[in-house]
């Protein structure tokens, strides 16, 4: 199966999401990116969901759960640029993704990722 | 001239993907807004889940619809599963039958016009769903 690539920058770590994933894929990223963020010993995340046209609760837990393993493992994670019709869409779903840090686009994302770790 | 109604297997996590490309289609034809093709792509991304995770399988039949006033897109999401036994608990959020967040169907009954979940324990579920443009 396709994996999503994770890209190493100094301390932090960076993943675009491009593709409409199937629940194996979003898994395989979990785990991809906790093991990255011990082996690196990485303090920040970065995901990119700028191209992503839908999060329906399976990716928002997939998400919620990355931010928290990172969290645990003393990382930050900040996700940035949700389109402005899924967010919408994900608020009234019921999720709102208590507890993660978000920005707009991924300029500002490092931005705050660098003021953080 | 294009069809009006059709079936989509709902037999691996591949077809859920597969339902949703075929949604945002229908919904583009259609000519629902940005917003309005999200909400039904994301109750069918839900509702096609749920018929594969824990229906075992099943299909998702589509249809356009017409109500004199507006046109619209229906879905119905069949699998023949073990059923739900308390179909309106199963609709307040946070109820969950397996791993997931408990939002799936409360959830996309939100992101829609019209909702109907009939469900018969030991012989499966159907959900209904239609959103008008």
């Amino acid at each position: 199966m396709e994996r999503i690539p994770i890209l190493r920058m100094g301390e932090l770590l960076l993943v675009t999401i491009q593709v409409d994933m199937q629940d194996q894929m979003a898994m395989r990223l979990q785990d991809d990116l906790t093991n990255a963020i011990s082996k690196f010993g990485a303090k920040g995340v970065l995901i990119d969901i700028s191209a992503l046209e839908m999060v329906d609760s399976f990716i928002g837990r997939m998400i919620s759960d990355i931010a928290g393993m990172a969290r645990i493992l003393d990382a930050t994670t900040v996700l940035v640029g949700m389109q402005p019709a899924v967010a919408i869409t994900l608020v009234e779903l019921g999720l709102s993704l208590p507890g993660i840090a978000t920005a707009l686009n991924v300029e500002r994302g490092m931005a705050l990722l660098r003021r953080k770790v | 001239m294009s069809d009006t109604l059709g079936e989509a297997p709902l037999r691996s996590e591949y077809d859920i993907v597969l339902a949703r490309q075929l949604v945002r289609r229908q919904t583009q034809l259609l000519g629902f807004s940005l917003v309005d093709q999200t909400k039904m792509v994301t109750a069918a991304s839900e509702l096609a889940r749920n018929a594969y995770v824990y229906g075992g399988g099943g299909s998702m039949r589509w249809e356009l619809v017409d109500d004199g006033l507006r046109r619209g897109l229906k879905l119905t999401f069949t699998d023949a599963g073990p059923g739900i036994p308390d179909t309106e608990a199963a609709l307040t959020d946070g109820w969950s039958s397996g791993s997931g967040l408990g939002m799936g169907l409360s959830g996309a009954r939100r992101l829609v016009n019209h909702f109907e979940l009939d469900s018969r324990v030991g012989e499966g579920t159907r959900v209904s769903i239609t959103r008008w443009k």
